[in-house]
């Protein structure tokens, strides 16, 4: 069945079964491997992508739930170069340790900000629900407030 | 971050901010038919290419995954090669290539926390031997004194001409030179690369998406597979019917890839897990269906009493001192039973590898902690001479010894593509298969029993361990005489993998092996995990019975261990241990040694209405000598995540032979709201290399439980936290 998404700011269509998750299509129908597959039911956000800025677990979400005009944003469309305020901070900070989680933490932190200029430590830990298993929470903390500070919210996608 | 300055180490002062830039200049995923750097420019040495543009590449023969070793072991290689930091980039040589080069490399297992502290000596040796080799060219060319020239930066100069060069312009000259027979490597008190807090050479890549990890790869024409493999450990594939989903969207083919599980092929891993949880398959569960959590701890429990012990560590005899304090009563003995589970290593990447196999070749890309062990699966999977295979390895997403001994998803990708020729496969596991089909870590029960004299002095003490040996599944080689000597980690009496901090008169540790029939695997942190809780907390235990504070109480079982005191002291004084707490908190103590260092942790936690919090932790570190202070603190606060992970939910439950937990809804792991502040404190010494990748997860789980003894009076010996109610009786 025929799909139109639009995904970082480009029209794409895609021919899969209607309920292939967001993730899957991403990742082997458009090649956008960024966005990542670590648990298939939405508890550890390795597969955060935006949906209309909304942070939104693409692997619990079927294709056939997206309509043509909502602007889904995935890693790689999060800047053109690394220059988001949430990767600067990443940057900055040296957070990733293995890695395979920062993606998703970074799309999850970018939506946070979107939302809430600053954030509070509470706000942080109820937004960010992310699993890292190398164990980068407090720089991940440390580099949303950086964010934060400078300038955070830029409008992404 | 703290870093304690040590007397051979004047004016050592780091900031969390790096004090020397680090560029990235990108990681390669090797592809077939790649050659390495040296082919298109002759390398200086088997760890050193400098390219024409002065791009210096550094082969590095261990595996990054989060460590931070690449980053580490390409500092040392450019401290002694004297280059510009800012022009390192790394890269992989292959195993293949390091068989073909008769293991010029040496050892590419990365678990242990080794991949330092093996490697250091003769990597350094790799970066000093290219330096003279340049300076040589250098020296050559001008007709002077090699030993009158100084390099700096990737540039040499000699002073008394003006003369100077780069090492891009006399790379190709050096390259033909003979190697320094002998070299004389820096003194770590005079490093200006190593040892510095730089910040990680695989950073830039990660934050947009680029980084290719094995479940991201594609290769031409490539197909996906998704496996399955019998729930019940020991269990076999009995029959399925292919058949049935034959005709789903995208299958290509079902195949059967050993006695034990089946996989769909597809054209992608979508299609192919959604058929296969269409496929019937009817399994032979084989002898284990009645094994269960309950019987495994009765299994264990026996072990507490038996007779058939293997002694890791004995001084005097405690059984006759222990014997003996029961008769006389004037003496106090006290004895707890603790008890450890079964874990997931949960790395966020589930397993994979990708294969290509032809009657005359095989090939597989694969995330490994050990790319020889990747190697040898591979060839034998497919049935080849090593020499006709070859493995690419590729960043991992998390390892934590999951990947390294074991290569059962290469055995199963190389199974699967023989079966498709010429086809490259790429297996990549469901979460779910990654939980049921772990190398667990392993699950033991300890008793310990202590006896302290009149003054509140332990005189006796016997912890009898019972339970499952690692050695004796993976790695049969490793055992002595019957003996498995990782199950003492921590707790024996000499070597760099732990030896006990307490001077006891009379003291046994031994171990009744039960081996249930679950598989174990090296999970980060290994032995030292249960072996601190056991010893840790039950130090703790001896403190109270004794009416003394816990430090105080360690100290005077610790004047001939001054490093494992160091690191303690250390931590104490950073929680403020002897001045109180803030209302409402309490306080705990561990220390331990083990992977060749000294850590230690002390944890301020509040339990409100039962609710635990975990407000701070400081942990303190003494790996000998401190390569990357900047990730060093960054294991130690990640060990935090891992360790407390494990203390407060981890635990992989049996039932009917299998694993009852298949996903991180139930397998619950820590996150960010329960992540406490940490403190680091690194005390290097100097004098020895100890790893830090897993030391410190070994304290945090006893560091918390004591604290939580000193707040409720309840006295946790058995893991994980969430099978306790921590509400005040």
């Amino acid at each position: 069945m025929a799909f139109t998404l639009r995904i970082n700011g480009t029209e794409r269509s895609v021919d899969v079964e209607p309920d292939t998750p967001l993730l899957w299509v991403l990742r082997e129908q458009i090649g956008l491997t960024g966005t990542k597959y670590g648990c298939g039911i939405a508890q550890c956000g390795a597969c955060t992508v935006h949906i209309d800025g909304v942070a939104t677990r693409s692997c619990a979400m079927p294709v056939s739930a997206i309509t043509p005009e909502q602007q889904i944003t995935t890693i790689e469309g999060l800047s053109p170069d690394g220059s988001h305020p949430v990767q600067k901070a990443w940057l900055a900070l040296d957070v990733p340790q293995c890695g395979y989680c920062q993606a998703g933490m970074i799309m999850a932190a970018a939506a946070l900000l979107q939302q809430n200029r600053s954030p509070t430590d509470d706000d942080i830990s109820t937004e960010i629900t992310n699993i890292c298993r190398c164990g980068t929470y407090n720089r991940v903390r440390a580099a949303i407030k950086q964010a934060a500070a400078n300038g955070g919210s830029v409008q992404s996608g | 971050m703290t870093i304690v300055q040590s007397v051979s180490r004047r004016g050592f002062i780091v900031s969390a901010a790096a004090a020397i830039g680090g560029l990235s200049l990108g990681f390669r995923v090797p592809f077939a038919g790649d050659a390495l750097a040296a082919e298109a420019v002759p390398e200086i040495n088997a760890w050193v290419v400098i390219q024409p543009d002065e791009t210096v590449v550094i082969r590095i023969a261990r595996s990054e995954m989060g460590q931070g070793t690449l980053t580490g072991l390409a500092q040392l290689v450019a401290e002694e090669l004297g280059c510009d930091w800012s022009r390192v980039t790394t890269e992989y040589p292959t195993p293949g290539e390091n068989v073909a080069r008769d293991r010029v490399w040496g050892n590419f297992s990365t678990g242990g926390s080794r991949g330092i502290r093996e490697s250091q000596d003769y990597v350094r040796k790799g970066g000093a031997a290219a330096r003279e080799m340049l300076v040589a060219a250098a020296a050559a060319e001008w007709q002077v004194a090699p030993a009158d020239c100084a390099v700096d930066k990737g540039v040499i100069s000699h002073a008394a001409s003006g003369r100077s060069t780069t090492f891009g312009k006399v790379a190709t000259a050096a390259a033909q030179l003979t190697p320094p027979a002998e070299v004389r490597l820096k003194d770590p008190k005079d490093w200006t690369i190593a040892g510095k807090p730089l910040p990680r050479l695989d950073t830039v890549d990660k934050l947009t998406g680029k980084q290719v990890y094995g479940a991201d790869l594609v290769r031409p024409g490539m197909l996906n597979a998704a496996i399955k493999a019998c729930p019940v450990f020991g269990g076999k594939v009995r029959s399925f019917d292919a058949a049935a989903v034959a005709g789903m969207p995208g299958v290509r083919k079902v195949v059967q890839v050993d006695d034990t599980a089946v996989a769909v092929v597809a054209d992608t891993w979508w299609r192919a897990k959604t058929a296969l949880d269409a496929l019937p398959v009817v399994w032979d569960e084989g002898p284990n269906t009645g094994v269960s959590s309950a019987s495994i701890g009765e299994m264990l429990t026996a072990g507490l009493d038996a007779d058939d012990a293997f002694i890791g560590n004995q001084v005097g005899d405690a059984r006759q001192a222990i014997a003996g304090a029961a008769q006389t009563g004037a003496t106090k003995t006290v004895t707890g039973v603790y008890a450890y589970p079964f874990q997931n290593h949960a790395t966020m990447e589930p397993m994979n590898a990708t294969a290509v196999w032809t009657p005359e070749r095989c090939e597989v890309w694969v995330p490994t902690q050990n790319g020889e062990a990747s190697l040898a699966a591979a060839a034998d999977a497919a049935e080849l001479p090593v020499r006709q295979c070859e493995v690419y390895k590729i960043h991992l997403g998390g390892g934590f010894g999951r990947r390294g001994n074991f290569q059962d998803y290469v055995r199963q990708a190389v199974r699967i593509a023989k079966q498709i020729p010429g086809t490259p496969v790429k297996l990549l596991w469901s979460r779910e298969e990654d939980m049921l089909h772990g190398a667990y870590h392993p699950t033991t029960q300890c008793r310990l029993t202590g006896v302290l004299d009149a003054d509140g002095t332990v005189t006796a003490l016997h912890l009898r361990i019972s339970g499952q040996s690692i050695l004796a599944a993976v790695r049969p080689e490793g055992m002595q005489n019957g003996m498995d000597p990782v199950v003492f980690q921590g707790l024996v009496g000499s070597g760099a993998e732990g030896v006990i901090g307490y001077t006891i008169p009379h003291l046994l540790v031994d171990h009744a092996m039960r081996n249930p029939p679950v598989p174990p695997g090296f999970w980060r942190g290994v032995n030292l995990n249960q072996n601190a809780v056991y010893l840790e907390c039950f130090i703790d235990e001896l403190a109270h019975a004794a009416g003394q504070d816990p430090l105080a109480f360690r100290r005077k079982l610790m004047a001939n261990h001054p490093k494992h005191l160091a690191v303690l002291e250390a931590a104490a004084q950073g929680i403020g241990w002897g001045s109180p707490a803030p209302e409402g908190r309490h306080r705990g103590l561990a220390q331990i040694m083990g992977f060749g260092s000294y850590v230690a942790a002390a944890a301020e936690i509040s339990v409100t209405d039962g609710r635990l919090r975990i407000h701070r932790i400081v942990a303190a570190t003494d790996p000998g000598h401190a390569v990357n202070p900047a990730q060093i603190e960054r294991q130690v606060e990640g060990s935090f995540v891992y360790g407390l992970s494990a203390s407060l939910y981890g635990e992989c439950t049996v039932k009917g032979g299998r694993m009852e937990q298949e996903n991180f809804d139930t397998y619950t792991v820590l996150r960010m709201d329960e992540m406490p502040a940490v403190e680091t404190i690194i005390l290097p010494s100097c004098g020895f290399w100890g790893g830090v990748g897993e030391p410190t997860i070994a304290v945090a789980a006893p560091a918390v439980l004591n604290a939580i003894f000193a707040a409720t009076g309840k006295r946790i010996r058995t893991l994980p936290l969430v099978n306790h109610d921590l509400k005040s009786a």
